[in-house]
């Protein structure tokens, strides 16, 4: 009974210190950066609806700011807008728009440096450089946000959620776009990025390096220029992810390089240029992965060592695999290929013949690009064939020995 | 009426005519004869434009025919084999050619003469070669022209269209007409030809009437009298 | 003209093999769109048979109808009409009837499966302009053959060979000129080398469509910018206007020294 009741003093004790501070055009208080010398811990600034031009505003204080339908914050194109560097804030429901362009300077709409448990929430971010920039924090939230740009190059564009040297980051729901990389992660470690779409930005729809156990899924990659690259990094998980349409000759669904120990399973990969391009990589489990129509479906390069390819489906690719090596210690077990011709006679499901996925086509592809010009010329067709009932130049001992009949997934 | 002036044909390395000279008067019936590859054919189409000449020229009613296709409005010509796209019917095809020939023509009459009323509707590709022989004659005779070629007209005919062959032959000769025939049935040639023109060597070897031929040759036979020809070229 | 193209065409149009040809296409069609459901995967499966099929057939109908109709142009030949229009009134009389088939006996599935709603309507269109291209190109390019060789099996079987050739071989010798002269910037001879093949023209046209550009790295980005415009699209519709221009021409040139 004396622990509620004190608990209860204490509640209302802090729930009588924390104030409200009201901002509007035509209030006492009619600028942002007013509010924040007034307020103290733990106090909410609600900002009313309108315009305010205002930039370099400094949140040095365990705040919550939170706008309403037409709160804009507008940066007039100078410098960052929000910077913070307290712990325990809050950012909800309000547009931040115009961010300054540099060449020199990471200007953001929101940018976060040493922090601890902070969530930025239902923002709407337009016309900026960068869009939320979290340098050495942890324990954030970054949910629901719309971030967008109208980026036309890489050199004077920003990313839109970049983060660098944190941990415990929970980026959920966010939609990213027309920025030069859509997420950006860089030594992020113990994170997860869910649910977001990122689409149409010019470079990365998700760059992602020198992070270790993370985990995304159920994010959407659509229409980036070069795809997602996933790099230098291990302990990753991945799952339920949807790659589509990046279309280029740069491009790919999923670029992974020098990546161990990583599941990915459960994603689609539809019509990228390439669907996964490994390089050095290294103990991956590919399970129940969907490859529809991409250019080639998986391209390997250099160093792969002890991947697992189990119950992808590859489906219309214009090439299934594509390999610059001979040395294969990789394993390919029950996926199944629509280019499959061979037979069930045991009715078990499983091909009596095995399926070699590198064509010959592939092969020399790999070698020689210009003679992708070729592709689907009857020559092509009966080199493949030869090659695929005496194998000489492809490896021998890659192949897939017990390919399904059936599509194992119904993720499309 | 016609006329070949020093008409020179090679095919290849093989020379067919060799300074051919000929002249066909208007009116009557021209037999021409002449040992297998003697240029008889060649001779002939020529003169139809559909072989041309290495050096020459040929002239029908006055004007040249090199080069030119709207003379032929005024010959019938009567091919060697007839062939007929095998999805038309014999109706079609009449009326296909007339079409082609901005002509009157008369081949019910013809028609009527070699009993073909029960083919009209028939495919080509269907008959018999000597029907299609009798409608390759249908087409020939229906259109009423100064010149008839015929490249061996009696093929595959049975007795009695032969007999309304040579009746036709005959009638048109007395409307004035000029009829040149190749063939290799000398009886054919003994009744109804006015007229022989002999090659030999891609040159006229002889051209008279066939007593003067007879005479020639001190043959009262003509099919002798042409062996005779024939066996001097060994010679 | 026309009037030869007319009886060429009943002809041909009442030939049974214009009907398997019909039915085959017809067939393609359906069990394509109807087993497969994506109209997009069946342009590609299209795009394939056609490139291949339609020379193919294209050139033995050409030589086919050349050789058996031989003595019907003779008589034809002896009828006051120019005999440059007998000719062209027969190439265009099986030209026309090979692309009837062709353009009705896809054209019927694929209205019937709904293509006018489909975004693949475009590539549906494409490949039937590339197809009905291809046959009047090999078409007059059997025609030439058949006019230049008298003997009907030598010219069936130069005719067979020149397809083969463009179809297969000339992409042999492509693949490994390619492959030999790795070392150095191919993409111009290999725009080049496409534009001299009209089937290898007609293959790069659909697949560029069809957004298989994106594979072709460097080279791709040398062949979208060509083909990808407008002008590229010109340039490459008036080579194939040019593919079958010149045979006709030189078809024309031969006829006028041609004995019969």
């Amino acid at each position: 009974m004396n622990k509620i009741s004190l608990l209860l003093f204490l509640f209302t004790i802090s729930f009588s210190q924390a104030k409200q501070i009201e901002v509007c055009n035509t209030c006492e208080i009619s600028t942002i950066k007013k509010a924040i010398e007034l307020a103290e811990n733990g106090d909410e600034i609600f900002i009313k609806k309108g315009v305010y031009k205002e930039n370099d505003i400094e949140v040095n204080k365990e705040i919550t700011i939170y706008g309403e339908e037409g709160t804009i914050l507008d940066g007039t194109n100078n410098g960052s807008v929000l910077h913070v560097t307290a712990n325990n804030f809050a950012i909800k429901n309000i547009k931040i728009i115009n961010v300054g362009v540099s060449y020199t300077k990471d200007f953001a709409a929101i940018k976060v440096v040493r922090c601890e448990n902070f969530t930025i929430e239902n923002v709407v971010l337009d016309q900026i450089f960068f869009g939320i920039l979290i340098e050495k924090s942890h324990y954030g939230k970054i949910l629901n946000n719309t971030l967008s740009s109208t980026a036309k190059d890489e050199a004077n564009s920003g990313n839109g959620i970049h983060i660098w040297h944190s941990s415990n980051m929970e980026v959920e729901g966010n939609e990213v776009f027309g920025m030069r990389d859509g997420i950006y992660f860089e030594f992020v470690t113990e994170s997860k990025i869910h649910n977001n779409l990122s689409h149409d930005n010019i470079r990365y729809g998700l760059h992602f390096m020198f992070s270790n156990n993370d985990t995304y899924y159920n994010n959407e990659f659509k229409n980036n220029g070069a795809g997602v690259a996933v790099m230098f990094s291990k302990f990753i998980t991945m799952y339920q992810n949807k790659f589509l349409h990046n279309w280029g000759s740069a491009s790919y669904g999923l670029l992974l390089k020098e990546i161990y120990d990583t599941q990915i399973y459960n994603n689609l990969f539809q019509e990228n240029t390439i669907g996964i391009k490994g390089e050095g990589c290294t103990r991956i489990n590919y399970k129940n992965n969907t490859f529809l129509r991409n250019g080639w479906a998986i391209k390997i390069a250099g160093a792969c060592y002890t991947n697992i390819f189990e119950n992808n489906d590859f489906m219309h690719n214009s090439l299934d695999l594509a390999y610059n090596t001979k040395v294969n210690d990789n394993r390919f077990e029950n996926n199944y290929w629509s280019e499959y011709t061979g037979y069930d006679l045991d009715n078990d499901g499983i091909g009596d013949v095995p399926y070699r996925p590198v064509k010959l086509f592939s092969y020399v592809v790999n070698k020689t690009p210009e003679a992708l010009v070729l592709l689907r010329s009857l020559f092509v067709d009966i080199i493949n064939f030869s090659e695929k009932v005496s194998p000489v130049f492809t490896p021998n001992d890659l192949m897939d020995k017990n390919p399904k009949m059936k599509k194992n997934n119904d993720s499309i | 009426m016609i006329q070949f002036k020093n008409i020179h044909k090679r095919f290849g390395k093989l020379t067919v005519l060799d300074g051919l000279d000929l002249d066909i008067k208007k009116g009557g019936i021209f037999a021409i004869l002449g040992p297998n590859g003697s240029g008889k054919t060649t001779l002939i189409k020529c003169l139809l434009g559909m072989v041309i000449p290495n050096k020459g020229d040929i002239t029908f009613e006055g004007k040249s025919v090199l080069k030119k296709w709207e003379y032929r409005n005024n010959l019938n010509y009567l091919p060697q084999i007839a062939n007929f796209p095998p999805n038309l019917t014999v109706i079609e095809l009449i009326n296909m050619v007339k079409n082609l020939r901005p002509k009157s023509s008369n081949e019910q009459e013809l028609i009527q003469l070699f009993g073909l009323k029960s083919f009209l509707n028939k495919k080509l590709g269907n008959l018999s070669g000597g029907t299609k022989q009798k409608v390759n004659l249908v087409l020939t005779f229906m259109f009423d022209s100064d010149l008839i070629i015929l490249d061996e007209p009696t093929t595959g005919l049975d007795p009695i269209s032969l007999i309304h062959l040579k009746e036709l032959i005959q009638k048109e000769k007395e409307k004035g007409k000029t009829i040149l025939i190749t063939t290799h049935i000398m009886s054919f040639v003994n009744e109804v030809a006015d007229e022989i023109v002999f090659l030999l060597d891609g040159k006229i070897y002889f051209k008279g009437s066939i007593d003067e031929l007879k005479k020639q040759t001190n043959n009262n036979n003509l099919e002798h009298a042409i062996a005779n020809l024939i066996s001097k070229q060994y010679a | 003209m026309l009037k030869i193209l007319k009886y060429s065409f009943y002809d041909l149009m009442r030939s049974r093999w214009s009907y398997v040809y019909f039915l085959f296409y017809l067939l393609l069609g359906f069990v394509l769109l109807f087993l497969n459901n994506d109209v997009n995967k069946a342009v590609i499966t299209l795009m394939n048979i056609i490139i291949v099929l339609t020379p193919l057939i294209g050139t033995i109908f050409g030589v086919m109808y050349y050789y058996n109709s031989k003595e019907f142009t003779e008589l034809l030949l002896a009828q006051p009409i120019n005999r440059k229009k007998i000719f062209m009134g027969q190439y265009v009389g099986i030209s026309l009837s090979l692309t009837l088939s062709l353009v009705l006996g896809l054209g019927i599935p694929f209205i019937l499966y709904g293509l006018f709603k489909s975004t693949a309507i475009f590539n549906f269109t494409l490949l039937l302009i590339v197809g009905s291209f291809l046959n009047f190109i090999f078409v007059a390019l059997s025609y030439n053959i058949a006019l230049s060789t008298e003997n009907k099996i030598k010219g069936f079987g130069y005719a067979i060979l020149m397809w083969l050739f463009l179809a297969v071989i000339y992409d042999g010798v492509f693949l490994i000129s390619l492959v030999m002269f790795d070392e150095y910037p191919l993409d111009k001879f290999s725009l080049i080398a496409t534009m001299l093949n009209p089937i290898d023209l007609s293959r790069i046209l659909i697949l560029l469509k069809l957004d298989i550009s994106a594979l072709l790295g460097y080279t791709g980005a040398v062949f979208r910018k060509f083909f990808g415009t407008n002008f590229g699209m010109l340039i490459s519709m008036s080579i194939l206007v040019l593919w079958v221009i010149f045979p006709i021409f030189r078809m024309n040139r031969k006829l006028k020294r041609k004995d019969f």
